[in-house]
């Protein structure tokens, strides 16, 4: 199977006052499209900053990163603006919907950066999928956190992205809606053949990847891949 | 797909669409920003398009303002020459006589000082004499009746058939006079004419030595070439001492009088718009730190920073584009009320017709302004990284600075362009600029550092509910720098209005002292003099001063004749000098309103040499004249050799009789004069009663109850500072909506604190009076700041434009810094009143949604 991410001797680090603070150090590890995957580890391990340089949205201090092929290092922003558009699905801890535009304007917008046709089809398509089929002109305000983190699953899956990265999908959520909304994420993540790249804390969910990794410190300490049942 | 190729881009459809679904769900906290752009966009436009009604309406009625093609003016009845000059242009058409007399009011005794006009022929050529009835204009003449001032005969209460007295002769009244071409302006209320047949001119013994006659010779001529007649003619008559005036060069006068009203006009509403701007600019760089997010998020999505950038600067420019369309339409709307607005100050009817430019101005004003002013925040979204969407980061604004910088730059320009524009003169829009930035400096400086000073002194030893409320004004997205400056601003308008109101008012108050003179008789020959002390006297009145004037004119200055210099084009002795036929005195003392600045007042005239006589400052510079030079001065056919004695300096504004040339005595007692006699009244019915008898006794005396002007005077500055006013309040409410605006703002910051604050128990007075006492705060240093800054700028108006001493009024520090300080106070608290009335949770979902 083809490779969909690459992550070779990652190094990062962030200025705090006068103080130099390294968050992710020697970091390695590879990905082949269609794995699901998890990173966990405990608060300040350096599991977001790690999703954040996977993703594109943040630059490497030492290493490199290749990303559907691509080498990030050698994208400027607009580029990498265009890689997430057609290859990267995101889904956040706190949902970021845009909360001036109606759940299908959500959906719909990663299509019409794409300039694609019919795209309310598709994203109305989607929600329908995601059970919120009658809610379409709601805004996110009024949108209990289940509906919008559903929504935000329909919007990461409106492009068939290769690569989805999903930042604490449930850590806003009550037990059974988090339920409910992982099981989404993952029929829909089978449907479509997507790479799926979950940060948590949450073990359990983890458990559900079919590879983890475990941060400490900025480290990777364990690199585990599970046996399909 | 390659995932690097960027040909497909994405259409500029979709950024208007995001930009309207964006701007429909959040438009609402840019509303009142809006209104501030509408207020200022509809200053302008009425303003603009007003400016271009009446600069047209001038030139196109230039002919019916003066009734003819041109005419030849002059003091005296035209002499031969003169009239040779007449006849070699085709002969006059019309002829008239104007001068300042008294009139009596036969039904009810009542008189008034007014301005007789004695018309022969068919005048006016061009516009009407608009007359009720509307026969009366065609037969006053042959009916030998009076046309009256409509407004005088009401107050007067006299009707078509009464009668008035002028001179000797007493003139059936056939019409009321409702508009007459060359009588407009303010002049009317003061003198309101009174048209009658030049034929009884004469006989009305109103004629004598020493009136101010002014007699024109009305031309009907339209094909004749008025700049060749200006360039030929105009010198020949100057000899004679008569003038030429032509209905082009008349309306451009009047033109340029009313340019640079339209041009004040137009930098209030300027300021207005800047206000606006300065409401834009705050505004929106709040928006965009709220939209920060969502830019973020939509990076993360695959938008590049061209599109984000693009969504929200289209999203601005809409704004602008529709803020501008409003604004214009109001300012069409608005134009519209103008004319009877400035009705006492504008001399004809003007028509209104729509100035496609300034609509064209109003709309490209509202897109560039919101742009321009939006641009320094909009800039931001460039920066914003995607990685936001995950961690909040605060490095936005380092990395934009170098554009920031050329985003002010831009404005400047654009500020110094639009200044200029209106302005048509570099070193005014200079100057209105660097004033501008001054003025902006000083009120975000001083903002800047109070914000210092309360941080370094911050007073830990007050109440939990003091303490809160001044750390309002420097924490994190504090509104105290954009609230000080629309406050200080819009105080800084009004007082200034006040101030200037109060100290031209000053100059015009008449001492009630009753050794002041309240009343002044003019005219009055030398025959007539003792006569009329003989009147006064008996009634306890006492004659204050018996000012005696001779009239004459210069013929010669240093050793060049008066016409020789006329010729000279390269002179820069003033031409009025030239022309003017000098009211000069005589007396052995100078006065209360006059200063030496040179030479020695001489008392008496010596025994030989020229005559030692004393020169105003003004008329020593416009002749180019110091001390030591000489004068030839044609006394009324006799020549009269002078030289400068002494220069004085006259405080002109002074309710005295000041004179620009004073004698010696002992050389004019027996040359051709009239006297000025002065009296005090004690009140208004001695004073009506004693103008009645003088009247009846001495018709050709004209005098003047200064009590009346003072009123005329006061009125009219009412009605001046009330046109003032309503462009100021355009101002002043574009002021009162940023406030209410940043208010609006800053709720949206500080409404989680303050439900936090309820949450954890604060109770309504503690949160109320947190409120209260910022918005106290910011209130008083805003008006204040402002109070202060007008109490210089009057100063120096005073000082520079006014040449006046400035007495400060009470008004702004005891009105307009409370009242201001009060309406901020209302409506900080009035905003903060949903916090206080619902559950916090509910506060916090409606109010952050």
């Amino acid at each position: 199977m083809a490779k969909i991410l690459n992550v070779r001797n990652l190094r990062k680090t962030y200025k705090s006052g006068s103080k130099e603070l390294t968050v992710l150090d020697g970091i390695s590890f590879e990905i082949e499209a269609g794995e699901t995957f998890s990173i966990v580890g405990p608060s300040g391990s350096g599991k977001t900053t790690l999703l954040g340089l996977c993703a594109g949205l943040d630059h490497v201090d030492e290493g490199s990163i290749e990303l559907c092929g691509v080498e990030l290092s050698k994208l400027n922003e607009d580029e990498l603006a265009l890689l997430r558009n057609r290859k990267v699905g995101f889904i956040f801890q706190d949902f970021q919907l845009l909360p001036t535009l109606t759940a299908l304007e959500n959906v719909s917008v990663p299509l019409e950066l794409q300039g694609k046709p019919d795209v309310q089809k598709v994203a109305k398509d989607l929600l329908e999928k995601v059970g919120l089929g009658s809610r379409y002109d709601h805004y996110p305000s009024q949108l209990s956190g289940g509906e919008q983190q559903r929504v935000a699953l329909a919007r990461a899956f409106s492009t068939t992205p290769d690569i989805l990265f999903a930042d604490e999908p449930t850590g806003n959520l009550d037990e059974e809606t988090g339920e409910k909304v992982i099981q989404l994420l993952f029929e829909l993540n089978k449907e479509m053949g997507t790479t799926l790249v979950i940060v948590t804390h949450d073990l359990d969910l983890a458990q559900l990847t079919q590879k983890i990794i475990r941060l400490k410190g900025g480290k990777i300490i364990s690199n585990q891949t599970k046996t399909l049942a | 797909m390659n995932p690097l190729d960027t040909s497909t881009k994405t259409r500029f459809s979709w950024l208007l669409k995001m930009a309207w679904r964006d701007g429909k769900a959040s438009g609402k906290r840019l509303f009142l920003f809006m209104g501030s752009i509408i207020l200022g966009i509809a200053a302008v436009v009425s303003i603009q398009s007003f400016s271009q009604n009446l600069k047209e309406n001038i030139g196109g009625q230039s002919k019916a303002l003066m009734g003819a093609d041109f005419l030849i003016d002059s003091n005296e009845l035209a002499n031969e020459r003169v009239q040779q000059i007449m006849d070699s242009l085709g002969g006059v058409g019309a002829k008239e006589v104007k001068f300042a007399s008294m009139a009596a009011f036969v039904k009810n005794g009542e008189t008034k000082l007014v301005q007789v006009r004695g018309v022969e022929g068919n005048f006016p050529f061009y516009g009407e004499l608009e007359t009720e009835p509307a026969s009366a204009a065609a037969d006053y003449q042959e009916k030998g009746g009076a046309l009256v001032d409509a407004t005088a005969m009401i107050q007067f209460d006299v009707r078509v058939g009464d009668s008035v007295k002028l001179g000797n002769i007493t003139f059936p009244i056939v019409g009321s006079l409702i508009t007459a071409p060359g009588s407009t302006g303010i002049g009317t209320s003061v003198a309101p004419p009174i048209i009658v047949p030049f034929e009884y001119m004469e006989p009305s013994g109103l004629l004598q030595k020493g009136s101010r006659l002014e007699y024109a010779y009305y031309f009907k001529s339209p094909k004749a070439d008025l700049e060749q007649l200006d360039k030929e003619v105009d010198p020949l008559l100057d000899e004679q001492n008569a003038d030429l005036d032509t209905h082009t060069s008349t309306s451009d006068r009047l033109g340029r009088r009313y340019n640079n009203v339209g041009r004040f006009l137009n930098l209030v509403a300027f300021i207005a718009l800047l206000l606006g701007c300065v409401g834009i600019a705050s505004s929106v760089h709040i928006y965009i730190k709220e939209k920060l997010r969502a830019i973020a998020v939509l990076k993360c999505l695959g938008a590049t920073r061209k599109q984000t950038f693009l969504i929200y600067l289209i999203q601005i420019a809409g704004m602008g584009l529709l803020g501008g369309f409003i604004g214009t339409v109001i300012g069409l709307l608005l134009q519209q009320t103008f004319p009877m607005i400035l009705q006492e100050f504008l001399p004809f009817e003007v028509e209104i017709s729509t100035s496609y430019s300034a609509i064209a101005v109003g709309l490209i004003l509202g897109v560039l302004m919101s742009v321009l002013f939006a641009l320094s925040p909009l800039l931001n979204t460039w920066f914003v990284s995607p990685l936001q969407v995950l961690r909040v980061q605060d490095n936005i604004g380092t990395k934009s600075r170098k554009a920031q910088i050329w985003v002010v730059l831009a404005i400047v320009l654009f500020v110094f362009l639009f200044a200029l524009w209106l302005l048509e003169n570099l070193k005014y829009a200079l100057g209105f600029v660097i004033g501008i930035l001054i003025t902006f400096s000083i009120l975000a400086g001083v903002s800047i550092l109070f914000m210092r000073l309360v941080k370094k002194y911050f007073p830990k030893s007050w109440s939990f509910t003091s303490r809160q409320s001044l750390l309002n004004l420097f924490r994190p997205n504090n509104q105290t720098a954009v609230l000080i400056l629309a406050i200080g601003i819009g105080t800084f308008l009004i007082s200034t209005l006040y101030f200037t109101k109060d100290f031209l008012l000053a100059k015009a108050v008449v001492d009630s002292n009753e050794k002041s003179p309240n009343i002044i008789m003019f005219d009055v020959q030398t025959g007539q003099k003792q006569d009329i002390i003989n009147t006064v006297a008996p009634k306890g009145l006492p004659i204050l001063d018996n000012i005696p004037i001779v009239t004459m004119r210069m013929e010669r200055i240093k050793d060049r004749s008066v016409n020789e210099i006329r010729l000279d084009t390269t002179t820069s002795i003033n031409k009025w000098i030239l022309n003017h036929e000098f009211r000069v005195t005589y007396r052995d003392s100078l006065i209360s309103s006059e200063k030496l600045v040179s030479g020695a007042f001489v008392e008496k005239m010596p025994q030989n040499g020229p005559v030692p006589i004393s020169l105003a400052d003004n008329v020593a510079r416009d002749a180019q004249v110091v001390v030591g030079d000489t004068l030839l001065f044609n006394v009324q056919g006799m020549l009269m050799e002078t030289v400068v004695g002494s220069i004085r300096e006259v405080d002109w504004g002074r309710m005295q009789l000041n004179f620009s040339i004073v004698f010696p005595t002992g050389i004019l007692e027996n040359a051709p004069q009239f006297h000025v006699l002065t009296t005090n009244a004690p009140d208004k019915s001695t004073s009506a009663k004693l103008q009645r008898e003088l009247v009846k006794k001495f018709p050709n005396v004209s005098i003047l109850d200064l009590r009346q002007v003072i009123t005329l005077i006061e009125s009219i500055l009412d009605k001046i500072s009330w046109v003032i006013s309503f462009m100021a309040f355009f101002s002043i409410l574009t002021g009162i909506i940023v406030l209410i605006g940043s208010v609006r703002n800053s709720k949206y910051q500080r409404i989680r604190e303050s439900v936090l604050l309820r949450t954890i128990g604060a109770k309504s007075n503690q949160i109320l009076k947190i409120t209260a006492l910022e918005y106290l705060y910011l209130g008083i240093l805003g008006s204040g700041i402002g109070v202060l800054l007008s109490l210089l700028g009057s100063q120096l108006l005073a000082y520079f434009i006014f040449e006046t001493p400035f007495i400060p009024s009470w008004i702004p520090f005891l009105i307009v810094l409370p009242g201001i300080t009060l309406l901020v106070l209302t409506i900080g608290l009035s905003n903060n009143i949903s916090v206080l009335k619902s559950p916090p949770l509910q506060v916090l979902r409606k109010e952050t949604n």
